[in-house]
């Protein structure tokens, strides 16, 4: 009754959750474009798209993706062999026990019509993958936890997935263990079956064949037996019960148990702990199927549908409202895994930086909260866009998904979503924006500029003096701090040697652009060495010279004194980017 | 000769004909090449923003190679600029290398100072040498004119790159003539391609990048030659796309020095990755000998 009932409650859970997840796919939105596409128009795309994917000649790209990545794991594989030998344990075990085992009456039975769950081939195979997946378990807990796998974060969800696992599997050995060694379970089999409860003597024959050789603790016999009642018994098993019970010795994991705890057996048995077993077993298989498509482990459904959606399709060719659903998926399509973040071309900036969100897998954490309209403060989402432009667009993290998530595709959406909050994020004002000025086409042009704008108005803001031209200047140095602060890069201090030629701003290719630089730059190259020499901030943070400085070094190459300009600039960026936080 | 060879982001994600144009003329030249699969951004792109993570960034690179006993070639020259700097600054500056050296180490990385890091074309002009290139030249191009661009980042800031005369370099012109082709003299080859600010100031970059590009026809270019990731995007991708925007004047079309050597060399086409330039340079073939 309470196996029904916990059964249909999780199917319904499931049930309920695996329909409300999908349906999110149509309608959360993860970029600026799918704000515009309404669900109905996103499930009307997705039905033609599928149905015209599967009757033309890409149907051959998506069978050779079923099997290669889905089924084989070849992208697992080929970064990783421990990684790809423990889940292909881990997951092919697994569902070799759901087909064979836990679907018995519906598959198992329909196949073999002489099944039995105590039969071999069945009982040893069952056995066999309980072990297979228990060695993946314990591969995944020694990757995880002891060889500390590189960028293999591990998160409540990782924990709890593996925890969920590791009680399925060991309350079913137990459970195996304890039914081997249970009178009770005997004597109810020997009622059912043979019916021999009544005649003192059989029983007792079957009774010690069983002690002697099926593992069963009997309360009243012990082995030595006769050879005599062995013979006898072992007459009696073949008539009532060698039919549908092969040796348990075959199921190996759980004679094992049941060896280990003979001595105890009895007690246990009279406790009912087999019982116990059964419902910690059945539990947690329902506690995984009813928590699955909230969990880690959905991504046993949700990435193989990311692989076989991108395999499919294209940035530039796919139909926009289903690059919006598919982007959806992808973010269920993550199982946190680690290893785009192992990929990372970027991954290294984290060590110093310490935002988490630069690494790809943890960006993925995040953006699905950005995503699921979770309240966030300023300082989260910052962190979150932040992390998410400082990233090179070099496709690696994409080409190792094993979920085949087009990882960099969703970062360039979700970035220019996140810019709509209007926070300034100031890598933009760096070469890591070449991509997007390569994209641009892509975005409209308002959305384009507004970060860029955004970025540079928020380090002018507190330079006040900047704004105030025709204000004199004391001489004074206003600030000695400012210099002191120069000292990362090789030399920068060196523009106290600047004697005012000049030389810097004659070449620069930039001011040479501007018919009027100063008004297109604010202070040009050797004013802003001025600035520093003299320590006013304002005007050394101010200009807008330094984001326009293309990096040529043909100052700092023909200064007559060795001034490190290109130095000093690329060091003012960093001081003028912290001088904003400090406020 | 056995480099190990630093490719960066750019090229893998977005311009795999120069990774494929230089293993082909390398393997051509007997230069062998190591890739190390863990090297990471080389920190340029960072720099703006945060100083020590680009230094680390690159930093890591260096101990990789390192830790290898290997050389480095870059293709990319901001990328060698970036990796010829953080090496420069780590052996003037014990401090700034004890703190990266105390991050590197935590994966058994260590910064030591040995490492040498080549440009492509430094290797083929000092490790190779332009008389072995010559050598195997079998088809030299007849009246081709090639602007040579040589890229901030490989010229400057000179003391650090050691790359070749700042003011006065040679070396990638006679790489150029190598093949047979005329590299001529235009007053902006030394200057900006615009590439550091696309995505910053477009406007800018191209207002840098159309001007060099006019230099260059008007000094009577057939062909740009290039031999930088950022550089040829720019002069490239950039330069199509101002076309469509900015009105379509005749584009000069850039190849990658790789890319013209190899066809000299009689390597075919696709293996050079003719197809994959944006703007058509099928047309170079026609300045080929017989």
């Amino acid at each position: 009754m309470a196996y029904y009932i916990s059964l249909y409650v999780s199917l319904a859970i499931f049930a309920i959750g695996l329909v409300y997840k999908v349906l999110t796919w149509f309608f959360l939105k993860t970029s600026l474009y799918s704000k515009s596409i309404p669900t109905a128009k996103r499930l009307s795309s997705a039905l033609k798209g599928i149905i015209s994917t599967i009757f033309s000649p890409k149907i051959l790209t998506l069978i050779k993706v079923f099997f290669l990545d889905i089924i084989l794991q070849r992208k697992v594989l080929k970064e990783d062999f421990l990684r790809w030998l423990t889940h292909i344990l881990i997951y092919g075990a697994f569902m070799l026990l759901l087909l064979m085992h836990a679907l018995d009456a519906f598959i198992t039975s329909a196949i073999f019509s002489n099944y039995s769950a105590t039969l071999n081939p069945f009982m040893f195979l069952r056995d066999l993958f309980g072990v297979l997946v228990i060695i993946g378990i314990c591969l995944a807990v020694y990757r995880r936890f002891i060889l500390k796998a590189p960028r293999l974060t591990s998160n409540p969800m990782d924990i709890y997935a593996i925890i969920l696992l590791a009680l399925i599997m060991l309350s079913g050995i137990l459970l195996e263990g304890g039914k081997i060694g249970s009178y009770c379970l005997y004597k109810q089999m020997v009622t059912d079956y043979a019916g021999l409860e009544e005649q003192e003597e059989e029983f007792k024959a079957l009774t010690a064949f069983w002690v002697a050789n099926f593992g069963t603790v009997s309360p009243g016999l012990r082995a030595p037996f006769d050879t005599e009642l062995l013979e006898a018994g072992e007459e009696l098993h073949e008539m009532s019960c060698a039919g549908c019970h092969s040796r348990p010795q075959w199921a190996f994991m759980g004679y094992s148990v049941a060896s280990a705890i003979k001595g105890v057996a009895l007690g246990l048995d009279r406790a009912g702990i087999p019982t116990v077993l059964w419902y910690i077993h059945f539990l947690a298989c329902f506690i995984g199927l009813a928590y699955l498509p909230f969990s880690k482990l959905f991504h046993i459904i949700t990435s193989p549908l990311s692989l076989l959606a991108n395999s499919v399709m294209d940035r530039q060719l796919s139909d926009p409202a289903n690059i919006a659903t598919r982007q959806a998926l992808e973010l269920d399509a993550c199982m946190h895994c680690g290893q785009c973040s192992n990929g990372c071309s970027v991954a290294v900036a984290f060590e110093h930086i310490g935002n988490v969100n630069i690494l790809p897998s943890e960006k993925m954490q995040s953006l699905k909260r950005v995503v699921s309209g979770r309240h966030m403060d300023e300082k989260e989402i910052r962190l979150i866009l932040d992390g998410t432009y400082l990233c090179t667009n070099c496709h690696r993290c994409t080409d190792v998904c094993p979920a085949g998530i087009n990882l960099e595709e969703l970062w360039f959406t979700m970035r220019e979503a996140l810019f709509q909050n209007d926070y300034p994020e100031f890598c933009v004002l760096s070469p890591l924006s070449f991509y997007r000025g390569l994209m641009r086409q892509s975005i409209a042009e308002s959305d384009y500029r507004r970060p860029l704008t955004l970025a540079r108005e928020a380090i002018g803001a507190g330079c006040a003096l900047m704004k105030d031209q025709g204000k004199t200047i004391n001489l004074t140095p206003s600030d000695r701090g400012l210099q002191g602060e120069l000292r990362l890069s090789d030399q920068a201090s060196s523009f106290s040697a600047c004697f005012g030629c000049q030389t810097c701003t004659n070449v620069c290719p930039v001011v040479a652009n501007y018919e009027n630089p100063k008004e297109a730059l604010g202070l040009l190259p050797h004013q802003i060495m001025y600035s520093v020499g003299l320590g006013i901030k304002d005007l050394a943070f101010g200009s807008q010279m330094l984001w326009d400085c293309v990096t040529c070094y043909l100052c700092q190459e023909q200064c007559p004194q060795g001034v490190k300009v290109t130095e000093v600039l690329y060091e003012l960026k960093n001081l003028a980017i912290k001088n904003v936080y400090k406020d | 000769m056995r480099f190990a060879l630093f490719l960066g982001c750019t090229i893998p994600a977005r311009l795999a004909q120069y990774e494929s144009s230089s293993r082909a003329v390398l393997e051509r030249l007997g230069v062998e090449l190591v890739d190390i699969k863990e090297f990471n951004c080389c920190g340029y792109p960072i720099r703006n923003t945060d100083f020590k993570a680009a230094i680390l960034a690159s930093a890591r690179n260096l101990a990789l190679a390192e830790s290898k006993n290997l050389t480095m070639v870059v293709l990319c020259k901001c990328g060698f600029g970036m990796l010829k700097y953080a090496g420069h600054i780590m052996r003037e500056d014990p401090t700034l290398r004890e703190e990266i050296n105390t991050t590197l180490k935590k994966e058994g990385l260590e910064f030591e100072g040995r490492i040498e890091i080549k440009h492509l074309l430094s290797v083929l002009y000092h490790d190779v040498g332009v008389d072995a290139i010559k050598e195997k030249i079998t088809r030299a191009y007849k009246e081709l004119k090639i602007a040579t661009h040589y890229g901030c980042h490989a010229l400057r800031p000179s003391e650090v790159v050691e790359f070749d005369d700042p003011v006065n370099p040679t070396l990638f012109d006679n790489l150029v003539e190598a093949t047979g082709a005329e590299s001529i003299y235009w007053e902006k080859r030394l200057e900006c391609c615009g590439a550091p600010l696309t995505g910053v100031n477009d406007d800018l970059s191209a207002d840098l990048t159309e001007k060099k590009l006019v230099n260059a026809q008007q000094s009577g270019a057939d062909f740009l030659c290039d031999a930088c990731s950022y550089c040829h995007i720019q002069f490239d991708t950039v330069q199509r796309m101002l076309n469509d925007q900015r009105g379509g004047n005749h584009p000069l079309p850039p190849i990658l020095y790789p890319q013209l050597l190899g066809l000299s060399m009689g390597i075919d086409g696709d293996t050079l990755g003719l197809a994959m330039n944006q703007i058509d340079i099928s047309s170079i073939e026609g300045f080929l000998s017989k």
